[in-house]
């Protein structure tokens, strides 16, 4: 079957979908988005969480005929729109919340959904907020600072405008 | 002379301390920008046109003849390009770390659950899928060998490897044994001379890796009739190593290159879809894509050995260690892996980081039908870590003894010996460290009136609502070796380069290094930094055009593969400078390169680098082996055994609701002596995702086996530690500089790992009073309702 769907604000189209693909299947193998990662494939550890029409989704929980005409927003498409680090993204990198990386797509989706829907979460609202995504690296103290300082950044942020 | 002399003394420091980015600061990481873009390429991404996708078929029992294979089914499905057998293995059809024991394909057996037995190749992972189902094996069912007693008695339950069929050693299904003996060893007349004894028996579930990233790569067949293969490992000059004889190749046709690598913790030493992979583009012609889905993992790595143990201990009325005994049995599965050389560090430091004047020692590997397990980060030293590390607590509530004073009193140091006869001949702040944990501040007690519930263990299932909690707070230190032991020359390879680029003097560094996530990329460009005085360093993708690195295990990256780098750096500086000698005739003796400038103490700025060198690169390759060590004696376990030791302590603090069994750790310290800090982000990095996994160990984490099969291999089964479940983890560093080592730096990332386990459960004992002798901890062991 033919997919169209729009991703990162294009559209896309995919050829030949077998219909027991997932989306995450369809991102990483057929539209050269490969940012949403394959760890489980079963809805566990978060690895390829994406916005599904705003709303975080594990990607790989998702048929790709479901999201036939719905948009589609990936960790490609968390960068500011003039190529610079989107706010989540540098906070990750610059508290040191990246090690191998491999949870980190999808982490930074979850965090950046978490922040739109309240700036200054507490500890235990980030760790609620987080706790679909598993991370086997960093003890999760440094994915906590960088959550602490997006918050922080985001808030200043619209403070000064 | 063009000697211009254009700064004084004071501006040259300026110059030297201007680079927050050389050693001892903690720049990003140069991969962290693909990183969080979703550009980094790991190895599950790797694509290319026309690819095909493999899938093995895997054995549902964990013993069994096979009677036959039949592919002609699976061979007719549309799209499949390739089914493969043992058959159609051109070479060697065994392969190992240490042992070349295990078949790449089964041949007449198989002996584990989820050993490989045929190869698919198709069109789309669902077509390769479905011809795996295909394949009919006829099995000649066995009872599997699965307990310390079967593989013991050979001679009733059968062996594990037909004595005819061993590759190189083994006997009655030990796979490894190492003794040990120190001062009088156990006797009836050192048993005397201790006012107090404990003893206890302890047992370690199977723990794993579980790193994220699936095993995974792509084998693309090239015109020499070599392979292309870009793979997630730890060590490309090994995989090469042992997929060469089997490929019938000789090594240089057999070119690796790291893809991206999403953790490995160990998991990845071992071959996993290398071979396969590689088979199947060879047999097709075509590039040829492995992605293990989460189950295939857990069948496709080896774990951290489960373990059972028995300890003894002798003290004085005061305290004073007397002896220890023990004895660690290991199941090591099906295959060898690195059994012998977990068994080696179990046996060398299963006693711990104390001083114990008569010590005996006996631990062994054992082969049996459960899966096969092999490096997991710790080493053989985190089982034996829970073992002495129970036994120091119970010693400590015999003589009514702080538990840290205990260990206090019997704390090695520097200079004092290992059971092993080896001296400690660099600082083994051991006591030091468990003062500082000591001395942390707590947290808050709970707070029963402002709760909020998702503080409490369980409360999220709304189970309870705070009642029945207690608080527990426990104790603990342990010691680990860095790098390869037991004689093994160890050794890394480093190319830097020198040359300018777009008129700034740049540095390239180029190892076969596997940068698993631990940040050995960054500290590279940091030494770079460092050693060159510039500030723009490219890390060369790694390969095996370079020489080997070794392995990203042993904690020993960055004493090796850094140490090479310093190495190759400091050479490349010596050439330039001599370069410039020849070229200006300078006499002076205090030559040195900062902030892009060839510089004299004296002097000041001889010459720009980019003038120095012009048109011309200057690349130097260097070797880093560490200093040599000893296999142990077999019988005694007597010799200069390791290459370095690394300890940490930890202090766990928990919440047990002790009527729902359930665990909540509210705060896991550690402190660590890390030599030098090289990064201290990324060295503090290390050291909270390793009390993590052993978080992990202490109370969720076990693959569960039962006559041989796995039960749980998914993350929905297979629990590995949520950010829910992982408290803040307090990290303090102590940098106490080792002499032999680079920089005097101790590697960091598999202390923590051993050393945290055992204050988790301290801390549970602390908490409920239950005598808690196996790990993972689980509700039923608190509860009462096992």
């Amino acid at each position: 079957m033919r997919v169209t769907f729009t991703a990162n604000g294009k559209p896309v189209e995919a050829d030949d979908v077998w219909e027991g693909e997932s989306l995450l299947y369809v991102l990483r193998e057929r539209v050269g988005l490969p940012g949403s990662k394959n760890a489980c494939e079963q809805g566990e550890c978060g690895s390829c969480t994406v916005y599904l029409d705003g709303v975080p989704v594990c990607s790989c929980l998702v048929a790709a005929g479901q999201v036939q005409d719905r948009e589609v927003r990936t960790v490609e498409g968390l960068a500011e729109e003039s190529g610079e680090l989107g706010l989540v993204q540098q906070a990750f990198i610059d508290a040191g919340a990246v090690q191998c990386g491999f949870c980190t797509p999808g982490l930074l989706v979850q965090t950046d959904a978490l922040l739109d829907n309240e700036p200054q979460p507490s500890d235990n609202d980030i760790r609620e907020a987080l706790s679909g995504n598993l991370c086997r690296c960093t003890g999760y103290e440094k994915i906590m600072d960088a959550v602490r300082l997006a918050s922080a950044r985001k808030c200043a942020k619209a403070a000064s405008e | 002379m063009s000697t211009r002399t254009i700064q004084g003394q004071k501006n040259l420091q300026d110059i030297r301390t201007s680079s927050p980015d050389g050693i001892g600061g903690s720049p990003l990481r140069p991969d962290g920008n693909l990183k969080v873009r979703g550009e980094f390429a790991y190895s599950s991404d790797m694509w290319h046109e026309d690819m095909l996708w493999g899938m093995a078929l895997r054995s549902p029992h964990p013993r069994a003849n096979l009677i036959s294979v039949d592919i002609s089914e699976a061979l007719k499905v549309p799209g499949v390009y390739a089914v493969l057998t043992h058959k159609d293995i051109p070479g060697s059809k065994f392969y190992g770390l240490e042992i070349q024991d295990q078949p790449a394909l089964a041949i007449d057996k198989v002996r584990y659950h989820g050993e490989a037995i045929a190869l698919v190749a198709a069109d789309h992972p669902e077509t390769a899928r479905r011809a795996v189902k295909k394949i009919k094996v006829e099995y000649e069912v066995l009872t599997p060998i699965v307990t310390e007693e079967q593989c013991l008695d050979p001679q009733t339950h059968g062996y594990v490897h037909e004595p005819h069929e061993y590759k190189s050693h083994g006997y009655d299904n030990i796979c490894h044994e190492q003794k040990l003996v120190s001062g009088l060893g156990v006797t009836d007349e050192v048993r005397a001379l201790a006012d107090v004894v404990v003893s206890g028996h302890y047992e370690v579930g199977m723990q794993d890796q579980a790193f994220l990233g699936p095993e995974s790569g792509l084998a693309v067949p090239a015109e020499d009739g070599g392979i292309d293969l870009y793979v997630a490992t730890q060590w490309l000059h090994v995989d090469r190593e042992q997929m060469a004889p089997v490929l019938a190749l000789p090594e240089e046709k057999v070119r690796l290159t790291l893809a991206g690598v999403g953790g490995a913790f160990g998991g990845r030493e071992d071959l996993s879809m290398q071979i396969h992979a590689s088979l199947l583009a060879l047999h097709t012609g075509k590039p040829v894509k492995i992605v293990y889905a989460r189950d295939e993992s857990f069948f496709g790595h080896v774990h951290r050995h489960p373990a059972k143990m028995y300890y003894e201990h002798g003290a004085t009325r005061d305290g004073k260690l007397v002896y220890a005994d023990a004895r660690i049995v290991l199941d090591g599965g099906a295959y060898a892996s690195a059994s012998p050389a977990v068994v080696g560090n179990a046996a060398s430091l299963g006693h711990g980081p104390y001083v114990i004047p008569n010590v005996r020692m006996h631990a062994i590997a054992l082969y049996s039908n459960n899966p096969s397990c092999g490096a997991m980060r710790g080493f053989g030293a985190v089982q034996a870590a829970f073992g002495y590390e129970s036994q120091m607590d119970k010693l400590a509530a015999e003589l009514g003894i702080d538990p840290v004073e205990l260990r206090q009193l019997n704390a090695m140091a520097e200079g004092d010996y290992m059971p092993t006869g080896q001296k400690i001949d660099s600082p083994a702040p051991v006591a030091e460290l468990l003062q500082r944990v000591k001395d942390m501040p707590l947290p808050p007690p709970l707070d029963l009136d402002n709760l909020d519930i998702r503080q409490v263990p369980g409360a999220l299932s709304n189970t309870s609502h705070g009642e029945g909690i207690v608080r527990g707070i426990g104790y603990s230190v342990g010691i680990k070796n860095v790098g390869f032991s037991e004689g093994f020359d160890d050794y890394s390879t480093a190319r830097v380069r020198l040359e300018v680029i777009g008129g700034e003097p740049v540095a390239m560094v180029h190892t076969a290094m596997a940068e698993v996530g631990q940040g050995g990329v960054t500290v590279h460009a940091q030494i770079a930094r460092t050693e060159l005085g510039v500030e723009q360093v490219t890390i060369h993708p790694a390969n095996t055009e370079v020489g080997s690195a070794g392995s990203t295990s042993a904690s020993r990256q960055t004493y090796m593969t850094g140490g090479a780098v310093k190495l190759a750096a400091e050479a490349v500086k010596q050439a330039l400078i001599t370069k410039g000698r020849r070229r200006y005739g300078w006499d002076q003796n205090d030559i040195d390169l900062v902030g892009g400038k060839v510089v004299s103490e004296s002097a000041g700025v001889l010459v720009s680098m980019v003038d120095l060198l012009g048109e011309e690169a200057i690349d130097l390759t260097r070797e880093h082996h560490h200093r040599p060590t000893v296999p142990f004696d077999k019988e005694t376990g007597q010799g200069f055994g390791h290459v370095q030791y690394t300890f940490c302590a930890n202090r766990a603090v928990v919440d047990v609701d002790v009527d729902l069994g359930l665990v909540k750790v509210v705060e896991l310290t550690a402190v660590q002596d890390v030599g030098k800090a090289l990064n201290p982000l990324s060295v503090v990095g290390q050291i909270q995702g390793g009390v993590t996994q052993a978080l992990g160990l202490a109370v969720m984490e076990e693959i569960v086996v039962k006559d041989g099969k796995v039960r749980n291999a998914s993350f929905t089964d297979y629990l590995i530690p949520t950010i829910l479940d992982t408290p803040p983890i307090p990290v303090e560093i102590l940098e106490l500089p080792d002499p032999n080592a680079p920089y005097g730096l101790r590697g960091v990332g598999e202390a923590p790992t051993v050393s945290a386990t055992p204050s988790i459960v301290a801390a549970i004992r602390a908490a409920t009073g239950i005598a808690l002798n196996r790990i993972p901890v689980r509700p039923e062991h608190l509860t009462g309702t096992l």
